[in-house]
């Protein structure tokens, strides 16, 4: 009962703003202007195939790379002694501390045809080569912007791995890699499967890091999305049917990587 | 027989701190070595050593006469059963004890039997797929000293590991260790601080203290011949009061000369003296030397325990005989019962 009353704000919160919006979002989606049903405008989702494979494959690609940078990060860093930790984690969070769009702006400057990486190159005799626009730049920005976000929820698991386990398993005969692959790795999956969700998520519907380093030819989602409202070819039901099916999608992967997680750990 | 390990002057220092003070140790193969002693005295860090997950500060460890100081704790054939389990999380009871026997590559037909003959040993048989965090603390400790078992590793290092266990499962499991141990022909370097458990299972018994060790010996030996005091107090209670040696084989204590068997201390030796509880005979109270007045008595079960304050000293007697509270009793110790110890500083090992 006392339970009950006490959850109440809560319960009021995500009505307000979750389960309201996302009716609204899946109402507009199959409604013309003058409110009559259609699925004309989830059909017309099928047209921008292309774009959905791009995106989910660009942000694999970067969840990927996030991956495989973070996990000898975080991993280091729980190993660390205790008052280390502690520095070391600010410095991995440091670059959150600055605005997301000036970090994005930074890496166009970097980038760019005359930017400071082909000058350098220049300076050896090579290039310059075309770095932005390019859907490298764009797994790049994504990387640089997502990485703390994979490191994070490893290191936090991480931490947690009883330093007695370890040695258990080398006073078994396991050798340092075994150790990793037999100990660490197991009990570090439910920080592998938050990481991707947390970098993956966010990576598959950004349109500020494609926008500013992709140029126009590497279109994601989220400038989709994004033109369908604020953009010249107004369309919110156009917008709201995108959103939907890029909501499917998210919740669909998302399912089979819980299906990897340890029962009593399910995680999103 | 062979030294299988030998420690030889081994110092172990923690920031600073030093935890072991040079400590010197031969174990022969297929020999059961106990180690005994308080908390905080080093046990753990003994079997660490061994077991390779510290290096020394200095001294060597070898091992079938050879030195391996940096030997790597996976190179090592040595295999421990830790204090506080550390069990994998991840995997099942099987899962678990298999581990060893996986990372060596051995065949599953192998493991399975070998694995199970281990579940039945320790009694989880039925428990094969359960989580290892759904068990309960003396079940945990079970599957951890299976899966230290099951590699037969030529030494065993096993730190308290019945220690989570009720009486009954205690005792059925020392005879099994001790069974198995004696079958398989392994070496087992045993920790505890239950001097009972020291003296029934082990062929050799190092008693230490803070650091350092006070007396290696058989469970007889350590029983009936104390080095020094702290042995004796920690092998069974004692009655230790001071006294000092006027001449050979007589002691004086508690103002009174009394008839014993040491010979050999220097003329007026301060020198502590043990009277185990059982040596005290009850005698009637006029012809008694020492004499006291029954302050407590609890029923033991096979004895009496009384607390009998004789002024000087609050004796504690184990006898058969019951006398009430508030009588007055004469004590009578025979002179080979009359154990004269030097006096060691606290901080002190007795070289050995
Ligand atoms: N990693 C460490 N860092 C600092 N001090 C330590 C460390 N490990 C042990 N010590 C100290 O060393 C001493 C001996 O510890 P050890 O674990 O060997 O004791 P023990 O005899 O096994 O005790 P118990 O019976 O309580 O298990 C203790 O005083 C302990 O505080
Ligand atoms: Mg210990």
């Amino acid at each position: 009962m006392k339970m009950k009353v006490l959850s109440a704000p809560y319960l009021v919160w995500m009505c307000v703003f979750i389960v309201v919006p996302l009716i609204m979002v899946a109402y507009f989606a199959v409604t013309t202007d003058n409110g009559s049903l259609t699925v004309q405008h989830l059909a017309d989702v099928g047209q921008y195939a292309n774009i959905f494979v791009r995106s989910i494959w660009l942000s694999v690609i970067a969840t990927a790379i996030c991956l495989v940078v973070a996990y000898p990060i975080a991993f280091l860093l729980s190993r660390m002694e205790k008052h280390h930790q502690g520095t070391m984690l600010m410095l991995v969070m440091l670059p959150m501390w600055m605005n997301f769009l000036l970090r994005t702006y930074a890496w166009m400057t970097l980038l760019g045809n005359n930017g400071i990486i082909n000058y350098l190159f220049g300076l050896v005799g090579l290039g310059p080569y075309k770095l932005i626009n390019t859907s490298g730049a764009v797994v790049l920005g994504m990387v640089y912007n997502y990485l703390p976000f994979m490191i994070l929820p490893l290191y936090s698991v991480m931490e947690k791995i009883d330093k007695s386990v370890i040695e258990a398993a080398s006073d078994l005969g396991s050798n340092p890699r075994s150790v990793l692959f037999r100990v660490i790795v197991p009990l570090s999956v439910p920080g592998i499967t938050s990481g991707i969700t947390m970098v993956f998520v966010p990576a598959i519907s950004t349109f500020i890091i494609s926008r500013m380093l992709g140029g126009g030819s590497n279109l994601l989602i989220g400038d989709l999305i994004e033109m369908q409202f604020l953009g010249n070819s107004y369309n919110p039901h156009l917008g709201a049917a995108i959103s939907l099916v890029l909501m499917a999608i998210i919740l669909v992967i998302m399912t089979v990587m819980n299906q990897f997680s340890p029962d009593d750990q399910v995680l999103i | 027989m062979e030294n299988i390990v030998s420690l030889k002057n081994i110092i172990v220092e923690f920031d600073g701190e030093r935890v072991l003070k040079n400590i010197s140790l031969d174990i022969k193969d297929k020999e059961f070595v106990t180690l005994l002693g308080p908390s905080g005295c080093g046990k753990t860090t003994t079997l660490r050593i061994i077991a390779g997950f510290i290096d020394p500060t200095s001294g060597d460890v070898l091992f079938d006469g050879e030195r391996i100081n940096s030997l790597p704790p996976h190179k090592r054939n040595v295999n421990t059963v830790f204090q506080r389990y550390a069990l994998f999380p991840h995997l099942n009871v099987y899962d678990n004890i298999a581990f060893g026997l996986r990372v060596k590559k051995v065949p599953e037909k192998e493991i399975l039997s070998r694995v199970g003959e281990m579940l039945d040993m320790v009694n989880l048989r039925g428990f094969e797929k359960r989580s290892v965090q759904r068990l309960s603390g003396g079940q945990q400790q079970r599957v951890a000293i299976a899966r230290a078992l099951v590699n037969r590793p030529k030494v065993l290092l096993l730190d308290e590991p019945l220690g989570a266990l009720d009486l009954k499962l205690r005792k059925g499991m020392q005879t099994e260790l001790r069974r198995i141990q004696q079958q398989l022909e392994l070496t087992f370097v045993y920790v505890t601080h239950d001097q009972e458990e020291a003296l029934t299972m082990s062929d050799t018994v190092v008693v230490m203290n803070n650091g350092h060790i006070q007396q290696i010996g058989s469970p007889t030996d350590i029983y009936n011949e104390p080095v020094n005091a702290f042995v004796a107090d920690f092998i069974g209670e004692s009655n230790i009061v001071n006294g000092s040696m006027p001449k050979d084989c007589v002691v004086e204590f508690t103002g009174r000369q009394f008839e014993c068997v040491d010979k050999g201390f220097s003329p007026d030796e301060t020198v502590d003296v043990v009277i185990r509880p059982e040596d005290i005979k009850i005698i009637p109270a006029e012809n008694a030397k020492l004499t006291g007045i029954v302050e407590s008595v609890v029923f033991k079960g096979v004895h009496y325990e009384m607390i009998v304050d004789g002024v000087d000293h609050k004796w504690t007697i184990h006898s058969t005989k019951y006398e009430p509270v508030g009588t007055m009793i004469g004590m009578h110790v025979d002179p080979y019962d009359i154990h004269i110890m030097k006096k060691t500083k606290e901080d002190e090992g007795t070289e050995l």
